[in-house]
């Protein structure tokens, strides 16, 4: 019989080393938690939607926001699934997103980098958030994706059209299926060369902020190699409300197309003022004077009423198309909402569900095994054909749509028509092509 | 020499909008002595007071067209406006393209209300309180306002045109030989500022609630002593001065597609037209419109943004500086107002 001498302090050493025996699987499992930001552990994933509910642009913010709602519905197996049954790829059951139910938070970007950042920075720091999307200003995603590229969570950017969102500011984190200035420049060019021939002088006026010069760079390249001259590119301030004074000019400029490097309210206003001027019923160069817009809005023509008439554009997807995965996202966003979306909701319900689809075939949250599932990837059946997530910048490629106003509009929201579904190989363009230059993808960031 | 007279013109259009909003900002500052920061939302509640009577007009009953059908594919609701069912497709039509200038008409009485509600239910609070208390609550009133516009009518531009026989172009300068095209609206536009600032000068001068006014103005204590409520016609002053902005917005929706932050755009740039005339001083405030106006225009143009690339976005700023620092007191000000 052995004797069994119990002391206390042999009964602390050896509760510390039971202790530290029963903790050492937590602390291994707590270092792999933090593997990266915000990995969801219980049941359920949150997703942040950072898009402008105050500001000029609030009501593409709520049409963002509504197709983020119909797909967190559908990825979570309510509705009728909308675009998931067009989708070429099937990972997604409608059971949430790798069997999580899908949980969002919102945030108001009010369209200024600052209040964005700070909204996408407590959206991922007290709420959870494992990916942020949305947006609808370039500045504004150029930014937010700084921080998401900081902080370890994905990006999937909403409306951004600048060249330099994955151009000279791109992030390994951050994704764009949004078009950009180039694209609409290599997708109108032709259109422009056969409407209004090789013979031409432009005079461009542009919103004075990142998106202005990329997209005047980019239209002034596509037509200058048509044959085109360009005679003037003027900036304008873009808190400018009154653009008479900047019209004026044009009048005497021997110019005889205008193109408007304008968005939001600054297109309407623009526009309307060019209209208002007599520009479209001058002849100038024996010619007829043209405008041409490069990016259109649906909801922002809205505001321009029939000065939009008979002018050419691009836009990224417009609710007329009549592919299948079209039609099942009209019909699925229409019969919830009662009006058809618009390409800012098309492209952010798209991110979400690029976004679901490529955790549930990487198997994991972590931002580094999203990237690499999205890197390269080919897929189709959103609305835009066959599409690739290039590895090199995270730009999609697509067909681009050249868009008309319509003449004789039969509803509120039948305000433009499709002229022209450019293909993906015309608008497609080296990764190192200058317009794009100076940016480092660099390494994923997981985070913690 | 077209592209110089063009620019005069549009100086004058733009100074119009401005000269009309700092007239009512400063007949409020001479008559009651506040600061109001809201005076751009009362803008922007004119020119909304048009989107709405446009909207009262386009109030239509559906019919449901069965050959046609809606982007969902169901059969299509069709769309009569009432004011065509009632007077017929044609004067009916006339009445709905005559919206903004119908407008002014609506907007008077709704804009005095306004105005009246303001300054009793909560500018007169604030009477003898600092001038810092008073813009820090007339800028809070003016966010409200147009965050309250913004639920209502959202966020983007609300096209609202001109009647068509005065949409389109006329040559000014057809009579000297000269081709000077210009928007027949812009042209409109300036002579109903004109009208609007000859009337208010007139009624000041020439009527005996004008000159009791002005003795309030000028010695508001003095006015009292002899048994005149010179409140109330002061409150009525508000009341007259949200008029003139509210149909300064009206007038100008065909120019530039009302949105809820437009009064806003304006706010700031009248301000400086009114401390760069003279706080207080109703000629001031017209001249320092115009004046600013056409200097804006100018630094648009290619060559002078070539010279001094940005000017187009300062120069109203410059001249501010250059006026305050050479006369204080602004262009027409007098002694002793906010020098206390």
């Amino acid at each position: 019989m052995s004797k069994f001498d119990v002391s206390r302090r042999g009964v602390l050493k050896t509760g510390a080393m039971a202790g530290a025996g029963v903790a050492l699987p937590t602390i291994f499992t707590a270092s792999s938690a933090a593997a990266f930001t915000n990995e969801p552990t219980g049941s359920t994933v949150t997703l942040g939607f950072n898009v402008p509910q105050t500001g000029p642009y609030a009501d593409e913010g709520a049409d963002e926001l509504r197709a983020y709602e119909l797909a967190v519905e559908h990825l979570n197996g309510g509705g009728d699934g909308g675009m998931m049954n067009t989708f070429s790829s099937k990972a997604l059951q409608g059971n949430g997103i790798l069997g999580k139910k899908v949980e969002y938070v919102t945030g108001d970007t009010q369209t200024k980098s600052d209040a964005a950042r700070a909204s996408a920075k407590s959206m991922i720091e007290k709420d959870g958030a494992v990916m942020i999307t949305g947006g609808s200003s370039s500045g504004v995603a150029i930014a937010v994706q700084g921080l998401c590229q900081e902080a370890g969570v994905i990006f999937m950017a909403g409306l951004t059209h600048s060249n330099d969102t994955t151009g000279k500011d791109k992030k390994a984190n951050g994704f764009r299926h949004f078009f950009n200035g180039y694209m609409s420049g290599a997708a109108l060019a032709p259109v422009l060369k056969n409407l209004y021939g090789t013979d031409r002088t432009a005079y461009h006026l542009t919103a004075d902020y990142t998106w202005g010069w990329t997209q005047e760079e980019s239209i002034a390249a596509a037509t200058e190699a048509l044959g085109w001259q360009t005679v003037n590119k003027v900036r304008t301030p873009l808190a400018a409300t009154d653009f008479s004074s900047y019209i004026a000019p044009v009048l005497n400029s021997g110019a005889d197309v205008l193109v408007l490097n304008h968005y939001g309210g600054n297109m309407v206003n623009s526009l309307t003022n060019a209209v208002q001027f007599g520009l479209r019923d001058k002849v100038v160069n024996g010619k007829n004077f043209e405008i041409v817009v490069p990016l259109y809005s649906r909801l922002m023509a809205k505001g321009a009423g029939e000065n939009v008439k008979g002018i050419h554009g691009s836009t990224n997807w417009h609710w007329t198309l009549q592919d299948e995965g079209s039609k099942a996202f009209v019909k699925s966003f229409g019969t919830k909402y009662g009006f058809p979306p618009s390409q800012a909701a098309h492209t952010c319900y798209v991110q979400t569900l690029l976004y679901a689809d490529a955790v549930e075939r990487a198997g994991s949250f972590n931002p580094c095994a999203v990237v690499e599932a999205l890197e390269g990837y080919e897929f189709d059946g959103l609305g835009n054909g066959p599409t690739l997530y290039r590895a090199e910048d995270h730009q999609c490629f697509k067909d681009v749509l050249v868009v008309r106003g319509k003449e004789n509009p039969t509803s509120e929201f039948d305000l433009l028509e499709v002229v022209e579904v450019t293909p993906r190989a015309q608008v497609e363009y080296a990764p190192d092509h200058p317009m794009f230059a100076g940016g480092n993808l660099g390494a994923c960031n997981p985070g913690a | 020499m077209d592209a110089i007279l063009l620019q005069i013109l549009n100086g004058l259009d733009k100074g119009s909008a401005y000269a009309l909003i700092a007239l009512g900002l400063t007949l409020i500052f001479g008559t009651l002595g506040v600061v109001n920061f809201a005076h751009g939302a009362l803008f922007m509640i004119g020119a909304f007071c048009a989107v709405t009577l446009q909207r009262l007009l386009n109030l239509s009953y559906e019919v449901v067209d069965e050959t046609q059908t809606d982007f969902l594919g169901n059969p299509l609701k069709v769309k009569t406006p009432y004011v065509e069912a009632w007077f017929g497709p044609e004067f009916g039509g006339a009445i709905i393209d005559w919206a903004v200038p119908l407008a002014i008409l609506f907007a008077i009485p709704i804009m005095i209300g306004v105005g009246y509600v303001m300054e009793r239910g909560l500018i007169k609070h604030f009477y003898k309180r600092p001038h810092a208390d008073q813009i820090l609550v007339t800028f809070g009133l003016a966010i409200v306002l147009q965050e309250v516009v913004k639920y209502f009518y959202g966020a983007n531009p609300i096209q609202t045109p001109a009647p068509d026989a005065l949409n389109g172009v006329v040559n000014l300068g057809a009579a000297i030989g000269m081709d000077i095209v210009y928007p027949v609206w812009r042209v409109v536009y300036f002579f109903f500022a004109v009208v609007i600032i000859g009337g208010i000068f007139s009624f000041l001068q020439f009527t005996t609630f004008g000159m009791v006014v002005r003795a309030g103005m000028a010695d508001r204590e003095t006015v009292g002593l002899l048994g005149i409520n010179i409140d109330r016609r002061f409150t009525i002053m508000f009341g007259i001065a949200a008029a003139v902005a509210g149909l300064a917005g009206v007038m100008y929706t065909p120019i530039n597609s009302p949105n809820y932050h437009m009064g806003m755009d304006f706010l700031v740039l009248s301000f400086v037209v009114v401390v760069v005339g003279g706080m207080g001083s109703l000629p001031g405030a017209v001249l320092a419109g115009f004046l600013l106006g056409i200097l804006e225009s100018f630094a648009s143009m290619n060559e002078i943004k070539s010279l001094i690339p940005g000017i187009d976005q300062i120069i109203i700023y410059l001249v501010a500086i250059i006026i305050l620092l050479t006369r204080p007191r602004g262009l027409m000000g007098r002694k002793g107002v906010m020098e206390d």
